[in-house]
């Protein structure tokens, strides 16, 4: 089809100028107290022709922004082996170093790249794992990367690696007073961005299905807001929620079967389910109260939401089955925006007190409640899918940018952009 | 055309001709980036074009975020009455309760829909950006249907007048300070 065809060139033109500009910077402002020391040795390669990027230093800069390693920097290494054979686990101890990541290159005739690895401790002198290899082509060096950071995270913390997972969000570029609204979606270090949609009326409230194959967000069409599901692969895009009044705040089920949404053609804000199978609509609250950001529980039993019937804004859980509402939140002047971490053990909001709007992390057993960030007008938090650390939208230096801190608050890291406001992150759930 | 009549499923102030076109986009492969455009332009029946060709063509300010002064002026049909008559009103912070000082403007608004039972409204809220986008989309609803009750009141039809939020979306001051807030928590008037 020629026209789809033009489209397509279209849209190879516009990634590859976003991918020129607007990348995300990431800034790290702070660490977690005991940090391990690692040296990532910069790959070996028996080739002729340059790589595509550096495998070794995009590892380094994963683990770093975890904030839980240390890399001993590259200028500090007295050897660079590919292979363990030539490791002088003597010299690593002399740098303090605990853990060494090693790899080599190879070109295979099919234009692929054979990336071996190996994690080696230095005080046993022994692989933590036994060397492993995966072929990509030169497009995908970028994920080898992130694949072997993510494997080195979990031999050493036990916990799986997000490296690997991606973000959505929105910006807003140019005039700031007819802006164009951009929802965007990059590696969760904020390299390799691509536009998914564009529009010169607002954009907001991405979110991932399960398998992360699919977005869902609100979309002002015609000064109305909209809700649409898009699949990222390719693009194609149905509207599904065009009701009169609020159509917001779409929020995947974990079974991928259903949406919950905000909808107030009954009068006011109001939460429902839709089979997007079946395209039933399934009304789930019934309060003249404003009721909306629905967040589904990891197991799908429950559902939190915002709602103000007790006065101001608190968080509330409903029970999926029975439709029972009960609260949840009592600290801080008013909780918005829940999101439940994938243990289903922690619950994050917007909290406010004293006038200032944080990231607040709440214990659902204990009821402990910690206030996980010091920045400006926070909002937005959403959680990667090893329950590690919370990306949110902040206010830096006047302008809307990306933050994450990690669920204990030690580590941060800002990942601003060069151009235009930020806002609205949405971390991936992990691919396969 | 009342668009209210169409049901619950209608988009309103679009035609059903307009919907039909919805669907097609449901199982068209549309390229996203471009998506805007190409939606755009792949909707050509009927009164679709009007609706999103405005938008298509909106490389100029066909779609501009803050455009409720120039649809009024432009809007001069015979609404000389409310020449001058203020189109935006403000709200406290976290609050949606009509001040005493927006009701003579509202009155005004009120007396000309009631004398023009063809005319429409459509009352867009707006929240400052404090606070949480889709509960501020939550607030902006209620202070537009706050005025919107205020109308009704004085007589005129509901079916005259739509409540649309754009939450802290559409700001029209960019600061970050009390002034900058208070003019951005607001509903705008705007004759369809």
């Amino acid at each position: 089809m020629m026209f789809k065809k033009c489209l397509s060139v279209l849209f190879t033109c516009l990634i590859f100028i976003s991918s020129a500009r607007a990348q995300l910077v990431i800034e790290i402002t702070s660490g977690a107290d005991q940090l391990l020391p690692i040296a990532v040795v910069p790959f070996g390669y028996e080739g002729v022709d340059a790589l595509p990027e550096d495998i070794a230093q995009i590892v380094e800069a994963d683990l770093a922004r975890s904030g839980l390693f240390q890399p001993i920097p590259r200028s500090n290494m007295l050897s660079m082996p590919s292979k363990e054979a030539d490791v002088f686990y003597r010299d690593w101890r002399l740098l303090k170093s605990d853990y060494v990541v090693i790899g080599a290159i190879k070109k295979l005739p099919n234009n692929q790249y054979r990336i071996g690895f190996e994690l080696l401790n230095v005080l046993s002198q022994k692989p933590v794992q036994k060397h492993s290899s995966i072929d990509v082509s030169a497009r995908n060096f970028r994920d080898a990367a992130h694949y072997i950071s993510d494997k080195v995270y979990e031999l050493l913390t036990g916990t799986r690696g997000a490296f690997s997972t991606r973000i959505l969000y929105v910006t807003a570029e140019g005039d700031k007073k007819a802006p164009l609204f951009k929802l965007q979606v990059a590696d969760a270090d904020g390299h390799r961005p691509q536009v998914v949609v564009e529009s010169k009326e607002p954009i907001l409230s991405p979110s991932w299905s399960m398998d992360g194959r699919k977005i869902a967000y609100v979309m002002f069409r015609n000064r109305r807001p909209n809700i649409f599901i898009q699949e990222l692969a390719t693009g194609k895009r149905q509207q599904i929620a065009q009701f009169r009044g609020l159509n917001g705040a779409p929020a995947w089920s974990p079974d991928g079967k259903k949406l919950a949404l905000v909808l107030s053609k009954d009068n006011n804000p109001e939460i429902y389910t839709l089979d997007i199978a079946t395209q039933k609509l399934e009304r789930m609250t019934n309060h003249y109260a404003i009721d909306t950001e629905p967040s589904w529980e990891p197991d799908g039993k429950g559902i939190v939401f915002t709602s103000d019937r007790g006065g101001n804004p608190q968080i509330y859980r409903l029970d999926v089955n029975s439709k029972r509402v009960e609260r949840v939140t009592f600290e801080g002047d008013l909780n918005t925006r829940a999101r439940m971490t994938p243990d289903g053990r922690y619950l994050v909001t917007v909290q406010k007190n004293d006038g200032n709007y944080h990231i607040a992390l709440q214990d659902m057993k204990t009821g402990r409640v910690q206030i996980l960030t010091e920045t400006y007008l926070d909002e937005s938090p959403s959680i990667a899918p090893n329950g590690s650390m919370v990306m949110y939208a902040t206010t830096y230096q006047g302008k809307g940018i990306l933050a994450v801190v990690s669920v204990d608050g030690l580590v941060k890291y800002r990942l601003p952009s060069a151009d235009g406001d930020v806002r609205e992150p949405s971390w991936s759930p992990y691919f396969k | 055309m009342s668009v209210t009549k169409l049901g619950k499923f209608a988009v309103i102030g679009l035609s059903a001709a307009w919907i039909a076109g919805c669907s097609t986009t449901a199982t068209d492969t549309d390229s996203s980036t471009v998506a805007e455009d190409a939606n755009s332009t792949e909707q050509t029946n009927g009164a679709a074009e009007n609706t999103d060709q405005a938008f298509g063509a909106g490389q100029g300010d066909a779609m501009t975020s803050v455009i409720v002064e120039e649809e009024v002026t432009t809007n001069d049909n015979g609404m000389d009455s409310l020449a001058g008559v203020q189109t935006v009103f403000y709200f406290d912070f976290d609050k949606s309760i009509v001040r005493p000082e927006s009701r003579e403007a509202l009155a005004k608004h009120a007396e000309y829909l009631v004398s023009h039972p063809d005319a429409r409204i459509v009352l867009e809220g707006h929240a400052d950006e404090r606070g949480t986008r889709e509960y501020n989309m939550a607030l902006g609803e209620r202070r537009a249907k706050a005025i919107s009750r205020y109308l009704t009141i004085q007589g005129v039809a509901a079916s005259q007048i739509e409540t649309v939020s754009f939450g802290e979306e559409v700001p029209v001051a960019f600061g970050h300070d009390s002034n900058a807030w208070q003019l951005n928590r607001r509903v705008e008037v705007r004759y369809e």
